[in-house]
């Protein structure tokens, strides 16, 4: 980063626990989700009618209707209702990339403090009317005399009720983002043991987490839900090995425990310059020291959609003159348990690192005890703008713990793109 | 000629009666046409941890444009990568199961020991049956005279009997071989390598080859036109498996000075006028036969590069009723009248540098037959000359190499009776008879200027016949 440009603190973050699709959220809305979260954070830092530089957030599955949601949340929080706010969207990347637009503004001394959040619900997914209706209606809507009105109406017809639901497939190439991870798993040999391994140790690690009361000042209870329903404490490689793939046909490796459900929730991280945060006497528990965007060619050339992480961290541990090994915790984003297994094995592969990394030897391997220590998308779920914040509240608070050290965080995202980003303990 | 067995068996009703009843079932082989990419199909590359052929494999793999798979290990992914090799990943867990291979290779020089041998088997096991119709399994090994360790000696002459038996064992016209490379001969790979990939090979399996060091690289060689700008003599080329092997020297760029006897002048004229070379008219057992053929090259061509020793005869007969013409005859062509050759030749220094001695054996050379011991003498003593022959013109920059064809349909195996020619036909690994062009394309093989590190070696090309094996 910039040498001129200032330090960026993360003071810390919470998030409301995570529910499965159509459970005890099914009700509540994005901006009732995230209003809620902001509130918990102006409640757990004492930011009552304190005016913020900025707050960003986002999701991926938004009405319409909701164009200024984050600034309509925040007028209904108690920080002050002249802090400024907008929406921002990169599907799953959505919340990391909100911290990394706040932290630069931060950095160039733009703003002094602000906060960063996702929300996503796929419960109160927004319908849209049938593309046919939708022209009929705007039809009527131009119609000037009631001739033109009757006429626009009777091309009204049945089938055209059907609504156009929200789908989880990418447009250019009509395969759902499990369809695509089963290819990437099969590209690069990944088993169904390594999957569901890593989905307990995800499970393990976040009821961990909570059992040791590390979450207790990261989640706040949200209609009801005090931890994330998606946890399994108790699950196992055994009965992980019982269900039935669900992507990649019949003799598919992915299954619903090593892939992530659709879910519902929201998080929000507050960030600021260091004499900010001083004057506010709040500590700070870990610096934002760079981040990284990439895309692949998922279309034209093919490429593993989810793998755009392994373009972007080798140029962020370039530029920061760093090593893969040099981190001593590592949060990669578990969309499915094979993309994280595909991230990792690339990265150690001396074919792809040259071939397509540009690398003349491997990028390296990760200690698998360094990997998401407090539970990762896989056990918490994933409200697709959501997990950016729940990310980098848990690791800076990690490194604030752990008193030293680095962490790097692996966001793969849809439309084949990746976000990813350095901290490092204060 | 036609082998209306297997033109039968390939009939859709054919194919359902030859299964019903276990009937051998031999497909069509592929064949190669000009043009043809050396393989034609997803290639699986595996390496013996700590092997040092992995890495020449690759280049080889990377100069085909082959689409490569290789299983996630360390040591062969790197091998990929410093070859710039974009090798797909491959494992067997994941696999789909119509995922099927055109080729298997296997780099062995990492196995020191016969526990090590058990990468074979990790290897293949799960992989031989996806082998293609026509598909290639490729084992390389280090030269077992060449290991500095006896373990490691023995446990890579072990090879041998594994791609014996899966060149048993693979079916629909795949083959297996088995190829030693020497000490400092890693980069001798790629003629040898491509031959065996490619359809040239098809008839040819279970057969081990030995590379050893040469000075001389491929470095810029047009793998289309090899023998570009050379000069080859062939001798007997006016018919049968000579006027193929004329035919496939001349496709790989060749200038080919076909030899034959008076009798056959016109013949010969017309073989070698359509291929653009040149006709020498005389009998190899004449006196002064290999002086006239020395001073032809060296005044028409200033010398030759390739010399392929095809001409031969039969004249069987069970010993105790063989005249001594008989006797004489076979020996003469086949044997003697080709030592006389080479030795004018390579004492008027007549073979170019980076030049090639071709021989042709046989199958009862190897074997013995029985009304043949004439022929067989002659072609077991080709073998001889190959194995004798073979340090002294290396040193001079030289290779002498033979092959041993088995069943070739010929004129000579249509006149065979019925049931000796179905046996013949048969008894071998692609339970069919091999087409002349099988043995010209090894010749062509050994002609390459690039094979300078194939030298001393008899291959068979016999479909892996159960004779002699």
């Amino acid at each position: 980063m910039n040498a001129s440009a200032r330090r960026v603190a993360v003071l810390g973050g919470i998030r409301i626990p995570f529910a499965r699709q159509n459970g005890p959220y099914a009700r509540a809305s994005n901006q009732d989700m995230l209003t809620a979260t902001l509130e918990a954070l102006v409640g757990k830092f004492s930011l009552e009618d304190e005016t913020l530089g900025e707050v960003a957030a986002g999701g991926v599955l938004k009405h319409s209707r909701d164009f200024n949601l984050t600034r309509e949340s925040v007028l209904g929080t108690r920080l002050n209702a002249r802090t400024p706010a907008y929406d921002i969207q990169q599907a799953c990347g959505t919340g990391l990339e909100a911290a990394i637009l706040v932290a630069n503004k931060i950095a160039l001394g733009q703003i002094d403090s602000g906060i960063a959040g996702g929300f996503d619900t796929t419960s109160d997914a927004p319908i849209a009317v049938n593309e046919d209706l939708r022209r009929v209606l705007l039809e009527l809507n131009r119609a000037k005399s009631n001739g033109a009105r009757l006429k626009a109406l009777a091309k009204v017809r049945p089938q055209q009720i059907v609504p156009q639901i929200p789908r989880n497939a990418e447009p250019r190439t009509g395969l759902s983002m499990g369809e695509h991870a089963a290819i990437m798993a099969k590209e690069w040999g990944i088993e169904r043991g390594e999957q569901d391994e890593l989905a307990v140790r995800s499970h393990r690690n976040l009821a961990a987490a909570y059992d040791t009361g590390f979450l207790d000042d990261l989640v706040v209870p949200f209609l009801g839900l005090e931890r994330d329903q998606n946890l399994r404490p108790d699950t196992s490689v055994e009965k992980l090995a019982r269900l039935k793939p669900v992507f990649g046909g019949e003799q598919g490796t992915m299954t619903a425990g090593n892939s992530t459900p659709l879910s519902d929730g929201a998080s929000v991280v507050l960030l600021a310059g260091e004499e900010w945060a001083a004057a506010h006497e709040l500590p700070v528990q870990a610096y934002i020291v760079d981040a990284q965007t990439a895309a692949v060619d998922h279309v034209h050339a093919r490429e593993g959609l989810l793998m755009a992480p392994t373009y972007a961290v080798p140029r962020l541990l370039e530029r920061n003159n760093l090593k893969l090994g040099d981190f001593d915790f590592y949060e990669i984003h578990e969309a499915f348990a094979s993309q994280v297994l595909c991230t990792l094995k690339a990265w150690k592969d001396p074919v792809y690192c040259r071939e397509r990394l540009g690398l003349d030897e491997p990028l390296g391997e990760i200690e698998v005890d360094k990997l998401n220590t407090h539970g990762g998308s896989l056990a918490a779920g994933h409200p697709f703008g959501a997990t950016g914040g729940r990310i980098v509240a848990s690791l800076a608070k990690t490194l604030k713990e752990n008193g030293s050290g680095r962490g790097l965080i692996s966001t793969c995202a849809a439309g084949g793109l990746g976000v990813t980003a350095i901290m490092e303990a204060a | 000629m036609s082998d209306r067995y297997q033109q039968l068996v390939n009939t859709p009703i054919g194919k359902i009666v030859s299964k019903q009843i276990g009937l051998p079932s031999p497909v069509t082989l592929e064949r190669y046409e000009r043009g043809q990419p050396v393989v034609s199909g997803p290639v699986l590359l595996g390496a013996a941890p700590g092997g040092k052929l992995a890495r020449p494999t690759a280049k080889v793999l990377a100069a085909i444009d082959a689409d490569v798979h290789t299983p996630l290990d360390e040591h062969v992914r790197t091998a990929a990568a410093d070859a710039r090799l974009e090798a797909k990943v491959w494992g067997p867990e994941a696999a789909s199961e119509d995922q099927t291979f055109k080729a298997l290779l296997f780099d062995a020089s990492g196995i020191e020991n016969s526990e090590h041998l058990r990468e074979l088997w990790a290897f293949f096991a799960p992989t031989v049956r996806r082998v293609d119709k026509s598909g290639r399994v490729i084992v390389l090994g280090t030269t077992p005279a060449d290991c500095k360790r006896r373990r490691q000696a023995t446990a890579q002459r072990a090879l041998e009997g594994f791609v014996r038996s899966i060149a048993k064992e693979v079916r629909r016209g795949a083959t297996a071989q088995l190829i030693y490379i020497g000490s400092k001969a890693e980069s001798r790979l790629e003629s040898t390598l491509r031959f065996y990939l490619s359809p040239k090979s098809a008839y040819v399996s279970g057969q081990v080859v030995r590379i050893g060091a040469t000075t001389f690289d491929a470095d810029g060689i047009d793998w289309e036109l090899p023998l570009s700008g050379k000069f080859a003599l062939v001798t007997g080329a006016s018919r049968g498996i000579g006027k193929a092997i004329a035919k496939v020297l001349a496709r790989d760029g060749a200038h080919v000075i076909g030899l034959d006897v008076p009798g056959l002048q016109r013949e010969l004229e017309e073989t070698i006028g359509e291929l653009g070379g040149s006709a020498l008219v005389l009998d190899i057992t004449d006196d002064d036969a290999p002086a006239r053929i020395a001073g032809y090259v060296l005044e028409e061509h200033g010398g030759v590069d390739v010399v392929v020793h095809n001409a031969g005869v039969t004249r069987d007969k069970t010993l105790g009723r063989m005249d001594e013409d008989r006797w004489e005859t076979v020996l003469q062509i086949n044997l003697t009248a080709q030592e006389r050759i080479d030795d004018e030749l390579l004492a008027r220094e007549a073979i170019r540098e980076n030049g090639r001695i071709v021989c042709v054996s046989s199958m009862s050379g190897i074997a013995g037959n029985a009304g043949q011991t004439n022929y067989a003498t002659s072609k077991a003593g080709v073998i001889g000359m190959v194995e004798s022959m073979a340090a002294t013109v290396g040193k001079k920059g030289l290779t002498i190499n033979a092959v041993a064809p088995g069943f070739i349909e010929t004129q000579m195996t249509a006149a065979m009776p019925i049931a000796t020619r179905e046996a013949g036909r048969r008894m071998n690994s692609l339970a069919q008879g091999g087409l002349p062009v099988d043995v010209a394309e090894t010749i062509a093989w050994f002609a390459s200027p690039a094979s300078g590190g194939v030298n001393g070696n008899v291959i068979r090309v016999c479909g892996q016949s159960l004779i002699g094996a």
